[in-house]
């Protein structure tokens, strides 16, 4: 399995950095939203220190959405998806593979750089901790479900339908994530949100790539 | 789209499908590798029913269609190492500059994809084919883009695959091979007459 994933995901990783600004522009969307709400909420730095959690978590979200129409349109315009699909190997593991390489270009850079956004809203050293260890249980399910999006609307025009599919079904992990940091930084054990969201990934893990395999066969029919 | 169709074909066989634009030759040839399902009918692999996406079956076939399928932004040899490992073809490097030499691509082979003119890209899909091994061949408009030259090595392609006991059904406007293989001619225009019955494609 993981033999045959391999050369997918390097082939991901390499066409990214072939083209930098499309992987990059998620991250430098994530940036510059949770560097505004600084600007625009005021210098208050308990209410700033308050919604650290929720903006950063939001932030990451809005900046995982962006980049979702790209995950499987260029594969789409140029027939690779077509090819893929007529893959004898097993098309689940194929999208696996594809999801992986979409939240190693996308997400860890932004998982990299949200200490510095919790430095920005004042967070303790502890919940900068949980901030990361949340964003890296949650980021991956918001892939998983932005797959799934992504495969359902593919060759539609525009991505509101995408945004409007996959945020309502990202609300848990928000919820869940946002949770932990800010539960962290009250003092509250952080276990059960951690927990939780780790449940999501899982439910998440199991069931998208399947939907999503199906859903791309719709799309080139 | 269609109905009324059914063919069937043996090793060693080409089938040509002609037609005028919009008359469904795409269409079948994504009914037979499976990217579309029929309404109605089957498609028959050695006396078995084909599935729908049936691994087995995919083992067997190397579809070409209109778009390249590989990425503008990786070179021609990456580009030809993934599609090798897609089809779960063995083919090693060395195969493939051999067949990179054979349609004259070896000068390009570290060039990114989007570089190379629309003849080329279709010479690129053909290595594909020719590499992958396949007993069946599906081409959609093979030639399209192809010099004079092109034309010529991919009939030398298809004859030699004919004549190791491949089949093919290769959608074209042009004549493959006047002295070739071409041993079946289908054409699209003059289905409405057939009586209705699944569309059949045995071996």
């Amino acid at each position: 399995m993981l033999t045959a994933a391999l050369p997918i995901i390097g082939r991901e990783v390499r066409t990214a950095s072939r083209r930098p600004m499309d992987a990059l522009s998620a991250l430098l969307f994530f940036i510059v939203v949770g560097s505004v709400f600084p600007l625009a909420v005021g210098p208050d730095a308990a209410l700033l220190t308050a919604i650290g959690p929720g903006v950063v978590w939001v932030a990451a979200l809005l900046a995982v959405m962006i980049s979702l129409h790209r995950l499987f349109l260029p594969d789409l315009e140029d027939g690779a998806l077509e090819q893929l699909l007529l893959s004898p190997r097993s098309l689940t593991g194929i999208v696996y593979a594809k999801i992986a390489a979409h939240w190693l270009v996308t997400c860890l850079p932004l998982v990299a750089v949200a200490p510095l956004m919790g430095l920005q809203f004042g967070l303790p050293a502890q919940a900068i901790g949980v901030l990361l260890l949340s964003l890296l249980l949650g980021t991956p399910t918001l892939v998983l479900l932005g797959a799934l999006g992504a495969a359902l609307t593919l060759g539609l025009r525009g991505n509101v339908l995408l945004a409007l599919i996959v945020l309502p079904l990202c609300v848990p992990v928000l919820i869940f994530g946002s949770g932990a940091v800010a539960a962290s930084h009250q003092g509250l054990p952080v276990n059960p949100h951690l927990s939780l969201l780790g449940a999501c990934l899982l439910v998440a893990a199991c069931l998208c790539p399947w939907a999503v395999g199906a859903a791309l066969r719709l799309a080139v029919e | 789209m269609f109905a009324g169709v059914t063919f069937d074909a043996a090793p060693g066989d080409v089938m040509h499908v002609r037609g005028s634009n919009g008359s469904g030759k795409s269409s079948l040839l994504r009914l037979l590798c499976g990217l579309l399902q029929p309404t109605r009918g089957d498609v028959h692999w050695r006396s078995r029913r084909v599935g729908a996406h049936d691994a087995g079956f995919a083992r067997a076939v190397a579809y070409m269609g209109h778009a390249v399928g590989m990425s503008g932004e990786l070179t021609v040899l990456e580009n030809l190492r993934f599609s090798l490992h897609v089809a779960g073809s063995e083919s090693g490097d060395a195969a493939c500059r051999d067949m990179l030499q054979r349609l004259q691509l070896s000068d390009r082979e570290h060039e990114p994809l989007r570089h190379l003119s629309q003849g080329q890209q279709r010479r690129l899909s053909l290595a594909r084919v020719l590499l992958s091994q396949r007993p069946l061949w599906l081409l959609d408009e093979p030639c399209a883009g192809l010099d004079a030259e092109g034309e010529h090595i991919f009939d030398a392609c298809l004859a030699d695959h004919i004549a190791r006991g491949g089949m093919a059904v290769v959608t074209t406007h042009r004549d493959i091979g006047h002295d070739g293989p071409c041993a079946h001619t289908l054409d699209m225009n003059r289905l409405s007459d057939a009586d209705c019955c699944p569309s059949d494609h045995r071996a």
